[in-house]
């Protein structure tokens, strides 16, 4: 059982270098606010108010007190769950993490399914049609795809798809006249199911599809262009022209015996491709004015929203180890397995 | 390698050459703005409303905008801000990033090699737009902080590479033989693995200025950087989108020339990567 022994300890050793990874971070972050220039007290009370209640609140957030007391305090509070009170929303940053990040979440998850399907289908249909026509437009397509920043493909799906052709609604996640399904899971699409509001369903549907489809088009780019590149490198070895002589029928090939190896270097290009989904959920949400997380991060920081930024910063560090180690897992998980069979038979 | 041979390499790609062809029109036309552009004052404060919301015509390549100016001189004077960032995040973050990934990967002190890779890592784990905009955010929003946001998270990136590329060759037979023979550390490093590291840092600095400008734009998008009346590219698509669908010509055409620039770095980046790459045998 060595292999078992190997990878619990290579986790364990990830998910220290993770933690460790984040309470830099954590550190990082609080220190860049905290050294900023302007009053976060003034700024949340607005010029109304009047001195002492300025200073009361600067007392509140131990703005007084030296760095490394502040960090203690803000950790400690952390630990209980507590990531401090919005200055803008008014409210704890916890409440408003529970209500925008599940909105993000869906849409990130039907980009993943998109691009998932889109990408890799075309990939391996460009990688074994190689310098077909479909592989000459794919390759056209992926180019100006990763040359495009997602705002602009948000704007241009927004022009194209929603005002030109009329296909899908504008803003928002569900039309105004409806009524919003019992919150189950946070996602609509998933909750009006469950609750058999059928109506809501296809209407949530119809608006995601956008933001979804242009928040996928940059991983679709990448991802198409590493898998096409692996398939077509795959496709020269050995045990593909072996399966051919001996009559296995082509669908079979590439299902059963290109895929798995083909999917490596795809995989590990994923972790550093969600950092770019983060990133484009942003100004996507933006566009089409989707109410999650990311749109709910720009606010706050145009807003100077100390407590607010520092936790959105925390929160996508972790999701982003969180994902990276997933992927690091899941590939050292395929690779040596292939080493193995490979050595084996 | 010799110039004239990296080159034929180089032209070997059509589209590499088309990209840097088109780079050399774009770096040409923003550098002489003021003495191409058709009215060069439009780039600044200016109104004229008589004129505003004019669709693309003759008077006006690309239309103008809601206070009547040409969107096309914006456009070309919104290039400068875009390349000036990408040079000026580029040498201030490659530099630092190159010198530190030597370090590290050269030093014997593993400790030191930890605490850099530490700190590299840290600045790593978060996608570069967030921590970004977050700097930027809690700066005062102008190209001036966007430039330094931006290059104080980009820094690691190199450090990373270089560190990989010296790691790999500090125990080859050469840098051996230099050691031995009782070359300096900095000569060593500086004559035996630097030269090693050029090829892949170049590709990436070509592949880089994309992202960079694709950075200040999303940015100037969200409003944290080139701040209106000021021809940013980012500012402009988003002061455009209000305007949609009926003054296409506000959006469409900014966000068509930052298309435009990424698209021939990407293809030059390419290019470079190829020339590059032959050489590893």
């Amino acid at each position: 059982m060595v292999y078992e022994e190997k990878m619990l300890k290579y986790i364990g050793m990830r998910l220290l270098h993770s933690l460790f990874v984040l309470f830099g971070l954590s550190l990082l972050i609080f220190f860049i606010s905290r050294v900023m220039p302007g009053d976060p007290a003034r700024v949340a009370l607005g010029p109304l108010a009047t001195e002492e209640q300025v200073q009361k609140l600067r007392m509140e957030m131990h703005l007084d007190k030296p760095f490394p007391v502040q960090y203690y305090y803000w950790l400690r509070s952390v630990t209980h769950g507590d990531l401090g009170r919005s200055l803008y929303t008014k409210r704890p940053v916890v409440r408003d993490l529970n209500e925008y990040l599940p909105a993000t979440l869906e849409l990130v998850l039907c980009s993943f399914i998109i691009s998932l399907i889109v990408g890799q289908v075309s990939g391996v249909l460009a990688g074994y049609f190689r310098n077909s026509w479909f592989d000459g437009f794919s390759r056209m397509v992926s180019y100006i795809g990763v040359a495009t920043p997602a705002f602009a493909v948000a704007i241009f799906f927004l022009l194209i798809f929603s005002h030109i052709l009329g296909f899908a609604p504008t803003v928002g996640r569900i039309g105004i006249v409806m009524r919003p399904p019992p919150r189950i899971t946070g996602f609509i699409i998933f909750d009006s199911l469950i609750a058999g509001q059928f109506k809501t369903a296809v209407n949530a549907f119809k608006h995601i599809i956008l933001p979804a489809t242009s928040l996928a088009v940059a991983h679709i780019a990448q991802e198409g262009r590493v898998t096409r590149s692996s398939i077509v490198d795959n496709l020269q070895k050995d045990y593909v022209a072996a399966h051919t002589v001996h009559g296995i029928p082509t669908h079979s090939i590439i299902f059963k015996y290109l895929l798995k190896p083909s999917l490596i270097p795809t995989v590990s290009i994923m972790g550093m491709d969600f950092a770019f989904i983060i990133a484009n959920a942003f100004l996507v949400e933006l566009v089409f004015m989707w109410p999650g997380f990311a749109r709910y991060a720009v606010t706050v920081m145009l807003n100077k929203d100390l407590n607010a930024i520092v936790a959105v910063v925390l929160i996508v560090g972790v999701a982003f180890g969180i994902v990276n180690l997933i992927v690091d897992i899941v590939v050292s998980f395929l690779d040596p397995r292939i080493r193995l069979q490979r050595k084996g038979g | 390698m010799g110039v004239s041979k990296g080159w034929y390499k180089f032209s070997r790609n059509p589209l590499s050459v088309l990209g840097l062809t088109v780079l050399i029109i774009i770096v040409l036309a923003a550098v002489f703005a003021p003495y191409i552009t058709p009215y060069p004052e439009h780039a600044g404060p200016f109104t004229n409303f008589r004129e505003s919301s004019l669709p693309p015509g003759p008077k006006h390549f690309f239309g103008t905008d809601t206070v009547g100016r040409d969107v096309f001189t914006r456009v070309i004077f919104g290039y400068r801000f875009s390349l000036l960032l990408a040079v000026v995040v580029i040498s201030l973050s490659v530099p630092p990033g190159i010198l530190l990934g030597l370090i590290a990967g050269y030093t014997k002190r593993r400790s030191l090699e930890i605490v850099i890779m530490r700190v590299t890592d840290i600045f790593l784990a978060v996608p570069p737009l967030v921590l970004a905009l977050a700097i930027t955010a809690m700066l005062s929003p102008n190209l001036l902080n966007q430039m330094m946001a931006i290059s104080l998270m980009w820094w690691p990136w190199y450090c990373r590479l270089v560190y990989s590329v010296t790691t790999s060759l500090r125990h080859e037979y050469f840098v051996h033989d230099a050691e031995l023979t009782g070359a300096k550390k900095a000569f060593i490093l500086i004559r035996s693995i630097l030269p090693n590291c050029v090829g892949p840092v170049l590709t990436k600095i070509t592949l880089d200025m994309g992202f960079v400008i694709t950075l200040g734009a999303s940015l100037s998008f969200i409003g944290l950087g080139v701040q209106p009346p000021k021809p940013g590219l980012g500012t402009m698509v988003a002061d455009g989108a209000k305007r949609l669908p009926a003054e296409w010509w506000m959006t469409v055409f900014p966000a068509l020339a930052i298309v435009l620039v990424i698209l021939s770095f990407n293809l030059i980046g390419d290019g470079l990567r190829d020339m590059f790459a032959v050489e590893e045998i």
